[in-house]
């Protein structure tokens, strides 16, 4: 594996089962403990960096880092010196100083990891830049979708809704066809973004016809932002065209799973019946979550050992 | 004092020849000639000196990224004669008080002329039409006015504009790029964007704007230019207003002929510019307009930036790039090498049309007995490479860094003064 994990495109097909396996074992390790901490990464430090707020990722690599024994240190933008105008540049060299291992960003602007990794020595991992990519949710979407359906080769996933401004979409996109899954992405012609047409996958703008062959939808949040842009004219109309409502679900094959990436709005892309119900794997997407950013952490900072170690 | 130029090629054409320069003008031109002081100019190409209609020098206001001195000292070294200083300063140049003070610091400076641009609209706001005749009027007898930066995006300002300035044979050079469509924008709209999550700067932004402004400058008679021309629908837009018999020209930045937006894919903002990087077949159009006149001249653009407005996340990075130092070497590289100009439309393309469009005197001039001496010296077979913090802009945001170019500026000579002698300041 390459020494950052900026983009989704950085990990090859063997890179990508290595991380899901490895997970996979870390996460059968951890469940058969009754105390659920690895020593692997003791005496390593892992930086949470949170220019954007976002608990629920944030609190995932915490928990991922300090599973593995990793000291951990959260640093977010609110109330420390990059709301004072500290550049990123100063941040990372403070980082830097402080001998941290590895750094998980998550920024509002795209590419501000890959500005990163040039300024610090240590790994650093996208935890979702802008409107670019979150290599991680991608992985922990693929690592359901195998469990889930046990394989991902083949695959028909369907991905609905705002692709234009979808960190999320992107890197599932570049996994995802990497593993050899058939994506097409399914929204309103404005929010496709133009140069769609270059992706690995396929594009439409109709949810209905798509859905019948799905073996998983994953439904993307709709930003408040977005509805005042005129992206669309209103969220009813947004939810009557794009929504997974209980109708829709009813066309879906009996196997077919539903996920969403969170935060989710119940009633707008997502009927609350179906986020609850026995398709969703929403619950178990945040549980997987932990498993595989230890994967990733653990591949990038002690990957030159062989073993994963033994529970404490 | 006197110099001769021994053995030069007079836009690289015909037999090496002795140019004598003596009291700011040629005085002859010949073999065996004499002066005060000589340069060897066996293989070197004489130019007229280049002109610049598109310069950033940031003063007054951001003398922390460029000042009149610095940038005009860079301009020489790049062979230019005479630059126009955007007006996009704090305080903006839209008054006849700013223009005359950027002006005399150009005159202070000594290292090429400085042809101040006036802003069009008040504060650049684009809302109220500045003083355009008193800026016209004042020491520094502005011609060119533009709101660069910023779009003259109300179509009836706009049109005032153009009319207005026929009074003293002005010119609005627009910074063409429709807000609306360009809001929050990062770089060109495409495949590339779509990848790296930026937010698309679509071509249609600058077409759009460039369709209605010339049609407009063919309603009013006036006269348009246009800045910074980078895509390939625009040089069309061109050739059809022009076939119209409108009053327009048009300007091509170096970077817009060799760079492409791919670069983006580093999230390097020394490559965040406006307009945008385009694509290759972008590139290939404005080679083929700048090549066949479409597009009638090459100006910089040169943006200098501190360097904590470019050492950031792309998106909060500032847009633009130097260009006066490599500007020669990179026509060179995308339209002399590739058989697309010769050196001969090189002067034209760099010193003659800019100069006319811009209604300088006494630059672009012919190289002949009598005229001002004003000219640039080009190794054509030279090669060097970029080093930022060896030239002569404060700032060093060029994106050529580590690069090598062809051809180099060996002196430059402001009526017949050197202000660059073996490619260093004189």
């Amino acid at each position: 594996m390459k020494r950052h994990l900026l983009s989704a495109a950085d990990l090859t097909r063997d890179d990508a089962l290595l991380v899901l396996d490895t997970a996979e074992e870390l996460a059968q390790l951890t469940e058969r403990a009754t105390v659920k901490k690895l020593p692997t990464l003791r005496g390593r430090t892992v930086v949470n960096l949170f220019f954007e707020d976002s608990t629920r990722t944030r609190t995932s690599f915490e928990l991922a880092a300090k599973r593995l024994s990793a000291d951990v240190i959260n640093f977010s933008a609110k109330g420390s010196s990059v709301s004072k105008g500290e550049t990123l540049k100063d941040t990372a060299l403070t980082l830097e100083a402080m001998g941290s291992d590895a750094v998980v960003i998550r920024h509002s602007w795209s590419g501000a990891p890959v500005n990163l990794a040039r300024w610090v020595k240590g790994s650093v991992i996208n935890a979702g830049d802008g409107t670019h990519e979150h290599p991680t949710q991608a992985l922990l979407d693929a690592y359901t979708m195998r469990q889930r359906h046990g394989r991902i080769e083949g695959l028909r996933v369907t991905i609905v809704g705002d692709v234009l401004h979808s960190r999320v979409a992107r890197s599932n996109v570049l996994l995802l066809s990497t593993l050899g899954a058939d994506v097409t992405l399914v929204a309103p012609p404005t929010l496709l973004p133009v140069g769609v047409e270059s992706w690995p996958c396929e594009s439409t703008y109709d949810l209905d016809a798509v859905l019948p062959k799905s073996d998983v939808v994953m439904m993307l949040r709709v930003q408040r932002e977005r509805m005042g842009a005129a992206y669309f004219p209103s969220t009813r109309e947004y939810s009557r065209r794009y929504g997974l409502d209980v109708r829709r679900v009813t066309t879906l094959k009996d196997d077919a799973i539903v996920m969403h990436p969170g935060p989710m709005v119940r009633g707008m892309e997502i009927a609350p019946e179906v986020a609850d119900g026995v398709r969703s794997t929403i619950q178990e997407q945040v549980a997987n979550g932990v498993s595989v950013r230890m994967a990733v952490l653990y591949l990038l900072l002690g990957g030159a050992e062989s073993a994963i170690g033994t529970p404490e | 004092m006197t110099w001769v130029l021994k053995s030069v090629l007079l836009y690289g054409e015909g037999e090496p020849v002795d140019v004598l320069l003596a009291d700011g003008r040629i005085e002859a031109i010949g073999v065996g000639l004499s002066g005060d002081d000589a340069i060897d100019g066996a293989g070197l190409v004489l130019l007229p000196g280049l002109v610049d209609l598109h310069t950033h020098l940031r003063e007054p206001g951001r003398e922390d990224a460029e000042t009149v001195e610095t940038g005009t000292l860079a301009a020489a070294l790049g062979g230019f004669t005479a630059v126009h200083a955007m007006a996009n300063t704090d305080p903006v140049a839209d008054t006849a008080g700013v223009v005359e003070q950027v002006w005399r610091l150009g005159l202070e400076a000594g290292h090429c002329d400085v042809a101040p641009v006036g802003a069009v609209t008040v504060g650049l706001r684009g809302e109220h039409m500045a003083e355009l005749g008193s800026m016209a009027d004042s020491a520094a007898r502005v011609r060119v006015f533009s709101d660069d930066g910023k779009c003259v995006s109300d179509a009836s300002l706009m049109r005032r504009a153009m009319e207005y300035v026929k009074a003293f044979d002005g010119v609005i050079a627009q910074h063409a790029q429709e807000p609306r469509l360009t809001e929050g924008a990062q770089m060109n709209e495409g495949i590339t964007s779509s990848k790296l999550g930026l937010a698309g700067w679509p071509a249609v932004a600058e077409e759009a704007i460039i369709a209605r402004d010339c049609i407009l400058a063919g309603h009013v008679g006036g006269r348009l230019h246009v800045c910074h021309v980078s895509t390939a629908g625009s040089v069309e837009l061109i050739r059809w207003a022009k076939d119209k018999g409108w009053d327009v020209t048009a300007e091509v930045t170096p970077h817009h002929l060799l760079l492409t937006d791919d670069l983006a894919a580093t999230y390097d903002p020394v490559y965040k510019v406006n307009p945008p990087l385009r694509t290759q077949s972008d590139v290939e159009a404005l080679r083929q307009g700048l090549a066949d006149g479409t597009i009638d001249c090459v100006a910089t653009d040169h943006a200098p930036h501190a360097l904590e407005d470019k050492e950031s996340e792309w998106g909060a990075a500032s847009p633009g790039m130097t260009g006066l130092e490599t500007a020669l070497s990179v026509v060179a590289k995308a339209m002399v090498e590739t058989g697309l100009l010769s050196w001969r439309q090189v002067a034209e393309r760099l010193s003659e049309t800019p100069a006319r469009i811009g209604r300088l005197d006494g630059h672009g001039r012919p190289l002949e007995v009598g005229e001002p001496a004003n000219l640039c010296l080009v190794d054509p077979s030279a090669t060097w490479t970029v080093d930022p913090r060896t030239m002569a802009t404060r700032s060093r945001n060029t994106p050529y860094a580590g690069d090598v170019l062809p051809a180099r500026v060996v002196a430059t000579f402001l009526r017949g003064r050197p202000t660059v002698l073996d490619g260093k300041p004189a």
